[in-house]
């Protein structure tokens, strides 16, 4: 790892200002990953600024919605009886126990992963995801590979997830790292039927086919036919784009049936 | 270079360090506290687990500067008056271990599982250990003595 400053922020004001500052500086939530992109030098930033202390950690349940603080955990929010059964069991599979006591909603979000299980949850529940400068909804957020709409500087205070009258997540989780070989989040959401996918291509997307056919019929039947085509869909030493356009559908109806 | 401060054992510590050092270089290399052990450096084996505030952490995976102020117990912090804690005794009653190098970390995130599942079934404590790795595949003593640590601290 390359030396970097390392700056506290007491609150998310005061950690723009450090950003602001610095030469080249990147903000640090949980760390989960960042600490390990920084030991294999694929970053290098002049200073480092941690949200530990700024104030951002917290679940609000808001009747028709909760708002979880971005540097809320993964092991709160799965422990919480504020946040839905399927949000809970999005939290409880992400990495393991240890990762889950120091990594982050925001981390997550604004990492973007492609195999990141969170975004799915985002996306199927049609959040909203609130910044130190503005609101952005997720289907506007999750623009790419590790790419998001964040500006140079904006930083994640909370996101808010709107009820959904049903929902689950199913992921079949890649045996030796629990990222997501597929993930889906199915929803029956505040604005109608919202299915999202993430592990499948370069980052998390809504399933337009899925939607169409979950809309005219909630069941796992639903999807008998429906496929996905290959193309785009990611390939590795762990399962093909055809292996994994397959899975696509099985996890949707796993989702649909988990979510009843 | 900036100094640290925290509890480390019940012991106020601190030291100077560089804003890249890891809690577990702080831990071994400023305090000498090699128990911790340092298995893969990816965050994956959990060897380094200690716990930060009462929760069992990756030490590999945190700065030093972010444990500023807390409170952390490493596995030199578990015995009281030279008796092991009931998890170390259970470990050893039941040979969960065989080389001992993951047997730290092991410990401590057992701990964490116990306090927070106080009657864990196998299938709970084989799910709550998956950050912890056995390179000499030891786990079904391993899984046994997370159970009677269960059972003789109350769950």
């Amino acid at each position: 790892m390359y030396d970097f400053k390392f700056h506290s922020a007491f609150s998310v004001d005061d950690a723009a200002a450090k950003l602001a500052a610095a030469e080249d500086g990147t903000v640090m939530a949980g760390g989960q990953t960042l600490i390990p992109v920084l030991k294999q030098r694929l970053a290098n930033p002049s200073d480092v600024v941690d949200l530990s202390g700024a104030g951002l950690s917290g679940i609000t349940n808001n009747g028709d919605s909760v708002t979880i603080g971005a540097m809320t955990t993964h092991a709160e929010v799965a422990g919480s009886s504020d946040v839905s059964a399927a949000l809970r069991s999005v939290a409880e599979g992400i990495g393991d126990a240890q990762v889950r006591n120091r990594g982050t909603l925001g981390g997550s979000v604004a990492n973007n992963d492609p195999a990141a299980d969170y975004p799915a949850a985002l996306l199927g529940l049609g959040a909203t995801i609130t910044t130190n400068q503005r609101d952005i909804a997720a289907d506007d957020f999750f623009t790419g590979l590790f790419e998001t709409a964040l500006n140079d500087g904006e930083i994640i205070k909370s996101v808010t997830f709107p009820n959904a009258t049903k929902a689950a997540y199913a992921k079949f989780p890649n045996p030796a790292s629990r990222y997501a070989m597929v993930g889906v989040f199915a929803a029956q959401a505040a604005d109608g039927v919202r299915v999202a996918v993430t592990g499948a291509t370069d980052c998390a997307h809504r399933g337009p086919k899925l939607e169409a056919a979950l809309s005219a019929n909630w069941s796992p039947d639903a999807l008998d036919g429906v496929t996905i085509p290959a193309d785009h869909i990611n390939g590795d030493i762990h399962g093909s784009p055809e292996y994994r356009a397959h899975l696509v559908v099985v996890m949707a109806k796993r989702a649909v049936a988990a979510a009843g | 270079m900036a100094t640290v401060s925290m509890t480390v054992n019940g012991q106020a510590v601190s030291g100077e360090v560089e804003g890249r050092t890891l809690l577990v270089q702080f831990l071994r290399e400023n305090l000498n506290l090699t128990g911790t052990h340092v298995g893969c450096d990816t965050s994956q084996c959990g060897a380094c687990v200690v716990h930060v505030n009462g929760d069992s952490m990756k030490s590999c995976t945190m700065l030093a500067l972010q444990a500023d102020g807390a409170e952390v117990t490493t596995i030199e912090g578990l015995a009281q008056g030279g008796e092991m804690h009931p998890m170390q005794q259970a470990f050893q009653d039941n040979h969960g271990l065989q080389c001992g190098f993951c047997t730290p970390g092991m410990v401590m995130s057992a701990i964490d599982l116990v306090a927070k599942n106080p009657n864990p079934d196998e299938a709970t404590i084989r799910e709550q250990l998956e950050g912890n790795i056995c390179r000499c595949t030891g786990y079904h003593n391993i899984v046994k003595a997370v159970q009677q640590a269960a059972k003789a601290t109350g769950g």
